[in-house]
Parts: structure tokens; C-alpha cells; sequence
């Protein structure tokens, strides 16, 4: 094998004896011509459609209540993304014990949440009040509250909609990081421990970065799916861009123009994210050529 | 076999069960300090069960390993051998260095940083002082010209000369190969091979499970022979090789042959 720049490529094919001729491929044109209609077709008779008023949409695409909106939707998917993350780690870690115990533990929690819906979780944790109206701390001996909170104040919308999030979220990044962790060879663990190793540095220093691999691409599509499920959070107000489009929708009646810019910024917002995960993707790629084999 | 009152390590009765597999039937076992004992046997025997044993990669059902007199992950408490704080046990391991059939570098890190890794973790010398040893040790098994390359980059006999290198950065009292050469081209035995006899001309005690013949013949201080988790027999290679007592002895030896 020789690596060759293109230009001798072509000094030697075009000295070859019967050249391969590139291959037509007509149907492809076709096809593109073809999507390409139906798309602008589509786009175009949803954007001058006259239900839809264009100047409400310029109105408010980038109110400060929209604004706000997308602001609170980044920071719920990234609080919610890290705790998810910190969680699903542990429920990893559990699931892969020896201690049977916990492994029981982690087994169940991701049954449990994985088998509730994402909106129903939000509604519980968004009702917290309805559970237990106060948070009481009390002195274990005489019964004295040294402190007390209403339940409505400690748990806001927002908190609650990071709890459901945050919870949804370990379930899930349990099941990633434990992949993760079983991709790597046992023979790894086992050289970690024959030098004398204990377990925290065997799984920093030897285990997770190697497992990091597996673990980060799905990570990152999960980001991405977060940022479009923190929407729901808007059936407890909870802040985010869909809540802020729909309280101003509420006053004006113009539903289907909140709805395209709520649309407008979600795209771009997940557009971002994607392309950093893509990104990623690429320089993990990079990296695993030189480590794997 | 002779027994020193001064052997570095013992395996007492050792019995070790994988469910109804009785794969180490009582095995005991002694090793002098600075010399080489080569494990030979047919594959199943139990030899790199025991060999794993020895530094608790695998758990005992009976019998003691003791080392330097203190017995190895376990410890002697009401007439049962309790298992030691896994704390307590890390620190043993680090007395008794060990490759692998399929050497188990650390793919992610150079091979400088796999040989400093453990060293470096657990605060054995200053950071200059462990990145001097690792390259000396580098110097001996004839790599230093490969300390920043990363294992993917290195051949079969080159990465078992590396992990030979990271246990030894522990100074390990003692050495145990696993079939340190089963995995490699047939032409990058002799390099792995040669590095473990300077290291036994060097005085290291060594146990060796492996199927070369040759090197046990030319090396060992000691050949034991295992079948179906006993030993057969052991004594001088000499002694083994030519005149073996056990039929099951010279069968397998013919069959390696």
C-alpha cells in the first residue's frame, strides 16, 4: 500500500487501460427534486397561511418572558443532565455490586421509573404539597420543631421540575454507564488490583476512563432528547420556554404563533447541542484509533 | 520436597472450589527466596488457579498462603481463617507482582505512565523518583526508546516487556507469570522469555506457569507438575525432566514434547 495525492491519481488512471466509467445514478436526482417540492410546498403553506399572523411572531420571538423561558430550559436540562449523570452512576455502581442487596436496590429503581411516565413523574413531584404539606425538622427527644417549611415553598416548580427530571434521568444514565462499565475487559480490574490498587483508584484512574468511550455518545443524545423533555415540565409552570409561550398565549389567544417560536428556539437550542455532540463524537473516534488494537 | 524453615512463600492444603468443580484438591507448595519455580501441567490442572490465589484474585474454600510468615488476605481468628479488610489485602498485593497471558496494559495511558500509575497512586516515591525507576526498568527490558508510545502501537513481546516492567515498579517480593507467553507470535517468545531470565539471574523469586519446556528446563530452580488440582510431582528440572516419577508425569511430558 502507498499513500497518493489525487493529482497522481489521476496521472496514473488516466494512463490506465480500460477505465472503470463513474456510475449514473439518475433515480437519485429524481428523488431529491422531488423532496424538495413537497418540503417547500409544506413550509411554504404553513408560513403564509393566513391563521398564522406573522407580526405576533416577530412580536414575540424574543420577548424577555421567552427569553427568560429558554434561559430556564438550558439550565433545567444541564441541572437536571449532571444530577441524572451523578445518580445514574450510582445506580450503576450498584446494579454491578457483589452486594446483592444493592444490587436488588439499583434493579428496582430503574424498573420503577422506567415503567412511569415522564409526565406523570413531573406530576407528583409538582403535587409534593399534596403528600406532605411541611417539611418539619424535630428534635428526636422531646418533639420540639427546631424548623419548619411549607412544602410549596421549598419545593417550587422549578425544583420540582429538576427532582422528576434529575430522577427520570438516572434511570436511564444508570443503563448507559452500566454499559459502559461492562464494556471494559475484566483483565483491566484485575491488573489494577494485582498492583495493589483498592477500588476507588481501579474505577477512576484504570476503569471509567476507558468506559468513558462507550458511555459519552449516547450521553450526548440524551442531552439532546433532555432539552426537548424539559417542555413537559410546563403542566406544573415550571419555568421553562414552553411555559413562557404558553402564559403569553393564554393572554392574546395566538396559540399556533407561540407555538412556532417556542418551535423556532428548541431547534436552535438542540441544533447547538447536537452539533457539540457530534463534535465529541468525532474526537472520541480520533482518540479510540490510537488506543484501540 | 525439603522443607526450609526460611521458604518466602508457602500454600498450605489449599483447597479451592468453583461449584461442584474441585479445581485445587489440597495443594502445599513451597518457594525459597530467589528462585524460580515453573508450574507445568495440562491445561485445567489448577495451576493458574493457584497462582491466582496467591495474591487473591481468586478466594480460598480452605488452606493458607502465607508470605514472609504472614498469611496472605486472610487471617486466623476462633479456628476459621477470616478474609482480610480489602484495605489490608491491596497492601499485601503490592508485595507480589503479576503478568498476565494477555498482558492487560492500560490502553489509555502511555506505557511511561502505566509503569509509574501504581507507584505514582499510591505515594510509594516522589514522582521524579518513580519516573526514574520506571525508566530504568524501561532500560532493562530494552524499551526505553517507547516510553511515550501508547500500547496499541506495540507488538505482542513488546507489551508483555512493559507489564513485566509496570509489576516490577512495585518491587514486588516476588513474581508470578501466568502463561506469560501462550498469547504471543511464535517469534516474540524468545524476547519476553529472555527478559525473565536476566530477571531470575538477577535473584527475583518467580513462579512461572507456563508450556515451555525449554525455558523451565534452563531456568527453574524448581519444576512442579500439576494434574487435576494436585501436584504430581516436583524436584530439579533434571530430576523431573528425566527420570519423572508418575506415569501421568511422563505422559504429559511426552505430549509437550
Amino acid at each position: 500500500m502507498r499513500t497518493v495525492s489525487l493529482a497522481e491519481r489521476e496521472q496514473t488512471l488516466s494512463q490506465a487501460a480500460d477505465r472503470i466509467a463513474a456510475k449514473k445514478h439518475p433515480g437519485r436526482i429524481l428523488l431529491a427534486v422531488a423532496a424538495a417540492c413537497v418540503v417547500t410546498w409544506g413550509a411554504l403553506s404553513m408560513w403564509f397561511n393566513p391563521a398564522l399572523d406573522h407580526e405576533t411572531i416577530y412580536k414575540y420571538l424574543t420577548a424577555e418572558s421567552i427569553r427568560a423561558g429558554v434561559m430556564n430550559t438550558i439550565v433545567l436540562a444541564v441541572i437536571s443532565m449532571v444530577l441524572g449523570t451523578v445518580g445514574g452512576f450510582i445506580v450503576a455502581v450498584m446494579r454491578l455490586s457483589s452486594n446483592p442487596v444493592l444490587r436488588a436496590i439499583g434493579f428496582s429503581y430503574v424498573a420503577l421509573v422506567r415503567s412511569i411516565p415522564l409526565l406523570v413523574l413531573i406530576l407528583f413531584t409538582g403535587n409534593l404539597a399534596l403528600f406532605w404539606s411541611r417539611v418539619d425538622i424535630v428534635n428526636p427527644f422531646n418533639g420540639d420543631i427546631w424548623h419548619s417549611w411549607d412544602m410549596n415553598d421549598l419545593v417550587t416548580p422549578f425544583i420540582a421540575s429538576i427532582l422528576a427530571l434529575s430522577f427520570n434521568e438516572a434511570a436511564y444514565m444508570g443503563e448507559i454507564i452500566r454499559s459502559g462499565l461492562r464494556s471494559v475487559d475484566q483483565g483491566q480490574r484485575e491488573a489494577a488490583t494485582a498492583l495493589g490498587l483498592g477500588p476507588w483508584h481501579t474505577m477512576r484512574k484504570v476503569i471509567l476512563p476507558q468506559a468513558m468511550r462507550v458511555i459519552l455518545p449516547p450521553t450526548g443524545s440524551q442531552f439532546v432528547t433532555m432539552i426537548k423533555m424539559t417542555s413537559l415540565v410546563s403542566v406544573i409552570a415550571g419555568g421553562d420556554l414552553l411555559t413562557a409561550s404558553q402564559n403569553i398565549a393564554a393572554t392574546n389567544l395566538r396559540t399556533l404563533e407561540l407555538l412556532v417560536i417556542a418551535s423556532a428556539w428548541y431547534l436552535l437550542v438542540t441544533g447547538i447541542a447536537t452539533v457539540g455532540q457530534t463534535l465529541l463524537e468525532r474526537r472520541l473516534e480520533r482518540g479510540q484509533r490510537k488506543v484501540s488494537v | 520436597m525439603s522443607t526450609h524453615p526460611d521458604a518466602l512463600l508457602k500454600v498450605d492444603s489449599v483447597h479451592k472450589f468453583y461449584g461442584d468443580h474441585h479445581v485445587l484438591r489440597g495443594v502445599s507448595l513451597e518457594v525459597q527466596e530467589q528462585t524460580v519455580s515453573c508450574l507445568l501441567g495440562p491445561s485445567g490442572s489448577g495451576k493458574s488457579t493457584l497462582l491466582r490465589c496467591i495474591n487473591h484474585l481468586e478466594t480460598l474454600d480452605a488452606g493458607r498462603i502465607t508470605m514472609g510468615g504472614e498469611t496472605i488476605a486472610y487471617e486466623a481468628r476462633d479456628g476459621l481463617m477470616h478474609e482480610r479488610p480489602r484495605r489490608a489485602v491491596d497492601r499485601q498485593r503490592q508485595d507480589i507482582g503479576m503478568v498476565f497471558q494477555h498482558f492487560n496494559l492500560f490502553p489509555h495511558f502511555t506505557v511511561l505512565e502505566n509503569i509509574t500509575l501504581a507507584p505514582n497512586l499510591l505515594k510509594r516515591h516522589s514522582k521524579a523518583k518513580s519516573r526514574q525507576l520506571a525508566e530504568s526498568l524501561l532500560e532493562k527490558v530494552g524499551l526505553a526508546d517507547k516510553r511515550d508510545a501508547y500500547p496499541s502501537s506495540l507488538s505482542g513481546g513488546q507489551k508483555q516487556r512493559v507489564a513485566i516492567a509496570r509489576a516490577l515498579a512495585m518491587e514486588p517480593r516476588v513474581m508470578l507469570f501466568d502463561e506469560p507467553t501462550s498469547a504471543l507470535d511464535p517469534e516474540l517468545v524468545g524476547e519476553v522469555l529472555k527478559v525473565m531470565k536476566d530477571l531470575a539471574a538477577g535473584g527475583m523469586t518467580m513462579i512461572v506457569v507456563t508450556h515451555e519446556m525449554a525455558f523451565a528446563r534452563e531456568v527453574a530452580d524448581v519444576v512442579v507438575v500439576m494434574d487435576s488440582g494436585v501436584i504430581l510431582e516436583s524436584g530439579t528440572p533434571d530430576g523431573v525432566f528425566t527420570d519423572p516419577e508418575h506415569e501421568r508425569t511422563r505422559d504429559f511430558l511426552r505430549h509437550v514434547r
